[in-house]
């Protein structure tokens, strides 16, 4: 069976010979061809890329810029008083560079259900998101989404692992 | 011609990787492990096939596996029969009855002149000293294994009355070191192979109602996408992909829409889709956390969790829209709903005392029973004719499936060596 879809793999990469193929997301194989998409609008922010001097300020271990995580609480989404100062700049970087995007992931420890763990993290990325609104950034500037617990920075079930994870994290274009 | 015949010797290359990777044991084996059986178990005799040695493995040897596997029967020591009985030889009851067996399978197996095999039984109750009727099969030597399953849901069904589920499918997914694979294997843990695998995580896999497509999550963007992935011809498609997270599908039982929770509004928010991703409409308009959907077995309610009342419980609503009823209330904790075929009982996931446990409610009584004794349970499925409910949880910090009677009381253990299984998707009965 596996042979055979294979073979037709084969058979339909070499009737494409002629004719570019188109490339499959990076890092995912499936089993056959043709996987598509459509009748969906596009996800994920997309911009112009990052010039250097962006980059640099974004990069300064000097800047606040070069931070993008902000930190919670267990079972809790909002932003604490001490990264409203990082939210403040990365706000106005959004304002001051109106071609930059942002993605904000959400993740949250590995405790219960997963599916339950993405709403948690579309709820701290969410905050984030809001607040950067408010503070001047446009709509479509900035995009959250959740990992839920299914991306750790820390591995492992201690209360050290966990707080790790609990986490918003900011990404400019070509950063994620 | 020159790009051809550039571009013809990479395409072998590729077509020549790829047909390494697959030949090579591309899913793991899953081994299953009885941890805990039934009370009373009925004593079965699975006599081996006459002439089942000419195929590549024993029938008689797997039907008696599957049965036993489903914690209703033992299988009895069968000993050095002279002459070797098939389905056609006058049944010595008494010699049965002081075997202790309550049932008997007999049969034969022949070779056909076109290669392929022809596989004769018959099952007898040798209480009631009476033939409860057989079935020839013809198959080819790839069709052992299928074939010895369909002869256990034969036997399940004559004894219990109920159907079995031995010729189902799972699905579930492999993480090994960065590898994620979305695989598929046989319910005894056979014949697995990888549907898709990817750098980024893989999760919530749900099969269409025929057994045709499975819908699941994937992370490959960078973000949860829902996507519907056929396993007849291999293609999948996007079925949401929104801004935001995309999660949490669930089918329809009719199989033409989808449930699933969307953040493209803000928020997680239940929505339903045409599984093509058209036709989009919200469903529930609430400041909380909606996720989690599962269709009632009549396509008449969705059962999702929300934490609307403050932690996150289960609740219902009608598909047509309406207002939510709660449906758990003890403890702080309760997600994941599932619910039975037959639609009364709801399978989940408590949380107690810290422990995330598996757990079962009946909807007309309203008890509550948890499942297992485990701590780190997550995603409950049950198999089609509601006997088992598969699960996922973590035994010495490794991530492996957990099989478990209805009654608590039987249980398996589904692991693969240096990996963790997870998100567990018991298939549907294949007509």
């Amino acid at each position: 069976m596996r042979v055979f879809w294979i073979a037709v793999l084969c058979a339909l990469l070499a009737a494409c010979a002629g004719t570019p193929t188109e490339q499959s997301p990076a890092g995912v194989e499936d089993r056959k061809p043709g996987a598509e998409a459509r009748g969906v609008e596009a996800g994920g922010p997309s911009g112009a890329e990052l010039t250097a001097a962006q980059r640099a300020a974004l990069t300064d271990p000097a800047s606040p810029l070069s931070k993008r995580s902000i930190f919670y609480d267990f079972d809790k989404y909002d932003v604490k008083p001490e990264y409203r100062p990082l939210v403040e700049a990365h706000a106005k970087f959004l304002r001051e560079n109106a071609g930059m995007k942002m993605l904000i992931q959400g993740n949250t420890d590995d405790r219960g259900s997963r599916e339950y763990n993405i709403a948690l993290g579309q709820r701290r990325s969410d905050g984030v998101k809001r607040m950067l609104l408010l503070l001047g950034a446009r709509e479509d500037q900035v995009e959250s989404v959740s990992l839920g617990e299914e991306k750790p920075r820390a591995p492992g079930s201690t209360e050290e692992a966990w707080a790790q994870n609990r986490r918003s994290d900011m990404l400019y274009q070509g950063e994620y | 011609m020159e790009f051809a015949r550039g571009i013809m010797p990479a395409l072998y290359l590729l077509c020549a990787m790829l047909l390494a990777l697959v030949a090579a044991p591309a899913a793991a084996q899953l081994t299953i492990e009885i941890t805990g059986a039934g009370e009373k178990r009925l004593p079965v005799a699975i006599v081996p096939l006459a002439g089942e040695g000419a195929l590549p493995a024993s029938i008689s040897s797997i039907v008696r596996a599957d049965l036993e596997r489903s914690g209703v029967f033992r299988g009895i020591e069968i000993p050095l029969l002279q002459p070797h009985p098939t389905e056609t030889s006058r049944v010595d009851y008494a010699e049965w009855r002081a075997r202790l067996a309550d049932a008997l399978v007999l049969g034969s197996v022949a070779a056909r002149p076109d290669g392929k095999f022809e596989v004769r039984f018959r099952l007898f109750d040798v209480v009631k000293q009476a033939a409860m009727g057989g079935v020839a099969y013809t198959l080819t030597r790839e069709q052992v294994r299928a074939t010895a399953h369909r002869i256990a849901d034969y036997v399940y069904e004559k004894l219990t009355g109920e159907k079995g589920v031995f010729s189902t499918k799972i699905a579930f997914v492999v993480k090994r070191g960065a590898i994620y694979e979305l695989q598929i294997a046989d319910a005894d843990g056979e014949n697995g192979f990888f549907v898709l695998r990817s750098n980024e995580p893989i999760l919530s896999p749900v099969w269409s109602p025929d057994g045709s497509q499975l819908a699941y999550v994937s992370f490959e963007q960078k973000k949860p996408i829902v996507y519907v992935h056929s396993l007849r011809d291999g293609r999948r498609r996007v079925a949401a992909n929104f801004k935001g997270s995309n999660s949490a599908p669930a089918w329809s039982p009719d199989g033409n829409t989808l449930a699933v929770s969307l953040s493209r509004e803000g928020g997680s928010q239940l929505f339903l889709l045409n599984p093509d991703g058209s036709n989009v409409r919200r469903l529930t308009r609430s400041s909380a956390i909606d996720t989690e959907p599962r269709f009632s077995p009549d396509g008449q309610f969705l059962y999702f969790t929300s934490d609307r009342g403050g932690t996150p419980q289960v609740y219902r609503m009608p598909v047509a829209g309406g207002g939510a009823q709660r449906v758990t209330f003890e403890g702080s904790y309760n997600v994941s709903p599932r619910l039975s075929p037959d639609g009364r009982r709801l399978a989940f996931i408590h949380r107690n005392n810290d422990r995330y446990q598996a757990a079962l409610l009946d909807l007309e009584t309203r008890q509550m029973q948890i499942l297992t004794d485990s701590a780190r349970d997550e995603s409950p499925s049950f198999a089609p004719n509601g006997r088992m409910i598969l699960l996922a949880t973590v035994i010495g910090g490794r991530g492996v499936l957990s099989a478990v009677s209805a009654d608590g009381r039987v249980k398996q253990r589904l692991s693969v060596t240096a990996g963790d299984v997870r998100e567990p998707a018991w298939g549907p009965f294949i007509q």
